[in-house]
């Protein structure tokens, strides 16, 4: 087990890292979400004990780990990056860590197959990194990072340089594999997708601050705050600010009556968050804020279409099934039913999620 | 603005290629539309980059031509093919401001300086970089360096094309749906020829009028998005469009009736009797898991919830079959599946069969 307590980073005056506190159970999935810059290879340098924290406590197993080289710790870690040794062919840069630790001739090529087979690396055994494709070093360094057995697996932003398809097999992979080692596995992403194709847990991090540890899913439907929300939205989350009178939401002269958790809010001004699959192009049965906006500029992938909209400043895109075609200055309706409004206080914390969503 | 006429064109790196494995560029024969908006979708390895390195003028190919409008090119330098080129990461000066990075490429080419002063300002409004055009480059964010990147891209209006290699790859995922419209936009209001590399199925496919799906070297399938989605040409294109790609299981299929182990499916199409390797490929958004008595018995072996839908990834004959839940759905007791026989695509030896209907 590996825990934080109150750890912080500062570099000069900045905090790079801010009162972190987090326990990673053995055998655990834990994804770090946030966008570049957020703090997240900072953080999981702190875990590996390649950078001291500046107040607060590492701790593996109970005991503090601060000031341990991190040579001395069983750590492995795999940057985005890929980092293998040249003149190595691929088989030993995958022996490398069990020839360091003097592992037996048999058990060393057993683990060696059997990583290289789960890596899809069985027919480049004899080649030099160097003659690979990317996406090939890459997962020669997951499976150096494999046969280690370490107890902590950090893996930072593993399969960015990957392509895209090989990034969504790899994101079934890597979960199972490590899982099988009872390692803490550390996955930091700036992709809201893939903390949820990847499941687990996720911590989303905003500035060097944690601002929310949990279940991903449960994270994803119940964001403590507009920060998280929006840092676990992808395509981005529509906002608009809205006023409570009464059993009523208004905004720009339209009115929705609300119901349940919704009208028990006090009255006053609150700022609504809407993920673009609930914005309805067409008038739903249930009651509805309908708004009309311009459109300006639309997505068609085939089998979805994002049309992006603008009104009164605000910029919305809405996320609809098949192919939709506008053109750019239409003007649409836009319906949003209360049934999946994520309110914010003025304060940005989250006062109301939809109630069908699952959820802490 | 040019069309692009790609004639007969092939490339090996090999001095003497012997046979069609040898090249990594295999004949392609295509005129590209003057104005269109091209994306270049495969996995790495698949020829994209050559093609784009072509297109460019850093290769000469091995075989055929290639014309910009009705001029031969083959054997010109980049910088006499008249085209712009954004990569993968910035490049900018960084001792310039926003605003004489911009201005550089018109500079050079020795654009009237009011026009130059005009277009940059307008650049600098699409591109929402208004409070840093005096700011140098150097203090910028990457995602701000690399939309100086491509307005210094897009600054031109006389190129023949602008070609994109991965710009976006880089870049967080908010900001790159503001990129993204943004390119859209330009697009739409300078119809510059553009030709956009990627192997990232959305931006490919949200970029693009036209998407050339490249495999092991080939164009396996031209087409627009919903063509790709619809009707893809080859099982590999159903694989890498679409996420999670598009099901492929083996099937027998005569006339109207294709069958998956005891199961027989009726076609929409008639198709002649197959031989070789048959498959079926259907996607996952058109396959329902009901409850009832009807359909192919499955046994769903996990469901992963990614908030706006789910996916449960079943088993048939030992063959896995993804099928997408909407978002609140869950998987009935015992499962069937419903295979949607409007969206059934029948394959040979990997290669689309269109039935009669």
């Amino acid at each position: 087990m590996l825990e934080l307590k109150n750890v912080s980073k500062k570099v000069g005056e900045v905090y790079h890292i801010r009162d972190v506190s987090m326990r990673l159970e053995k055998g655990s999935l834990n994804v770090l979400l946030g966008p570049t810059l957020s703090g997240k290879t900072t953080l999981m340098r702190l875990m590996a004990g390649l950078d001291k924290p500046t107040e607060g406590d590492v701790l593996v197993n109970g005991k503090s780990v601060v000031g341990v080289p991190v040579q001395k710790r069983n750590i492995a870690m795999v940057y985005q990056q890929f980092i293998n040794y040249p003149a190595m062919t691929v088989y030993e840069n995958i022996a490398s860590p069990m020839r360091i630790a003097g592992v037996d001739k048999k058990t060393l090529d057993q683990k060696v197959r059997k990583a290289a087979e789960l890596m899809k690396l069985g027919d480049f055994l004899d080649r030099l990194p160097l003659n690979l494709s990317g996406g090939q070093q890459q997962r020669t360094a997951l499976a150096r990072a494999m046969v280690k057995d370490a107890e902590i697996v950090l893996l930072d932003e593993p399969l960015a340089n990957l392509d895209y398809k090989l990034r969504e097999e790899l994101r079934i992979e890597l979960p199972r594999i490590f899982a099988e080692t009872g390692a803490v596995f550390v996955y930091a992403t700036t992709e809201p997708h893939e903390a949820l194709l990847l499941g687990g847990k996720t911590a989303t991090l905003a500035e060097g601050r944690v601002s929310q540890f949990g279940e991903t899913i449960s994270v994803h439907n119940k964001p403590v705050d507009l920060q998280t929300a929006q840092t676990f939205s992808d395509p981005p989350l529509n906002l608009l600010e809205v006023k409570k009178v009464g059993n009523q939401f208004e905004f720009d002269g339209q009115t929705v009556s609300v119901t349940g958790q919704l009208d028990a809010l006090s009255d006053g001004a609150y700022k609504i968050g809407v993920r673009p699959h609930h914005v309805f192009l067409n008038k739903p049965s249930t009651p509805a804020l309908s708004v009309k906006a311009h459109v300006s500029t639309s997505e068609i992938t085939g089998s979805e279409s994002f049309i992006h909209v603008e009104k009164n400043g605000y910029r919305w895109v809405a996320l609809t099934h098949g192919v939709y075609r506008v053109e750019t200055g239409d003007e649409l309706a836009l319906h949003l039913d209360p049934e999946n409004f994520f309110v914010f206080g003025q304060d940005n914390k989250l006062v109301a999620a939809p109630a069908k969503l699952q959820g802490e | 603005m040019a069309k692009i006429t790609l004639d007969k064109l092939a490339h090996s790196y090999l001095p003497r290629p012997k046979s069609d494995a040898d090249f990594a560029l295999k004949e392609i024969d295509h005129v590209w539309d003057d104005g269109g908006a091209y994306a270049l979708l495969g996995p790495s390895g698949c020829g994209k980059t050559t093609l784009l390195n072509i297109i460019s003028g850093l290769l000469v190919p091995s075989k055929g031509n290639i014309l910009f409008g009705e001029q031969d090119v083959t054997h010109l330098q980049p910088e006499q093919r008249n085209i712009a080129q954004v990569f993968q990461f910035p490049v900018i000066y960084d001792t310039m401001t926003v605003a004489e990075n911009l201005a550089f490429p018109l500079v050079n080419r020795r654009v009237p300086k009011d026009e130059i002063s005009r277009r940059v300002s307008e650049m600098i409004e699409i591109l929402d970089l208004g409070d840093k055009a005096h700011k140098k480059a150097k203090g910028l964010t990457a995602d701000d360096k690399q939309k100086i990147s491509l307005g210094r891209g897009l600054v031109r209006h006389d190129v023949n094309a602008i070609l994109f290699d991965e710009p976006l790859t880089v870049i967080d995922p908010h900001m790159k749906w503001q990129l993204r419209t943004k390119l859209k936009e330009l697009h739409r209001q300078f119809e510059h020829t553009m030709i956009y590399v990627t192997h990232d199925q959305t931006e490919a496919l949200t970029f693009a009028d036209k998407v050339v799906v490249m495999y092991e070297g080939e164009v396996v399938q031209i087409g627009t998005p919903e063509e790709l989605f619809d009707e893809p040409a080859h099982t590999f294109v159903g694989y890498f469009i679409g996420s999670p790609g598009m099901n492929v299981i083996p099937a027998d299929v005569n006339g109207r009736v294709a069958q998956i182990g005891n199961t027989k499916i009726n076609l929409q199409k008639a198709y002649p009797s197959l031989s070789g390797n048959v498959e079926l490929g259907i996607r996952p958004e058109f396959i329902k898991l009901t409850g009832d008595d009807a359909g192919l018995p499955v046994q769903v072996t996990s469901v992963e919830d990614i908030g706006r839908f789910k996916i449960a990834r079943a088993n048939i004959n030992g063959v896995t079959l993804d099928t997408v839940l909407p978002e609140g759905g869950s998987v009935p007791a015992h499962p069937k599946a419903i295979i949607d026989p409007e969206k059934i695509n029948i394959y040979k030896d990997s290669h689309l069969v269109k039935g009669e209907a």
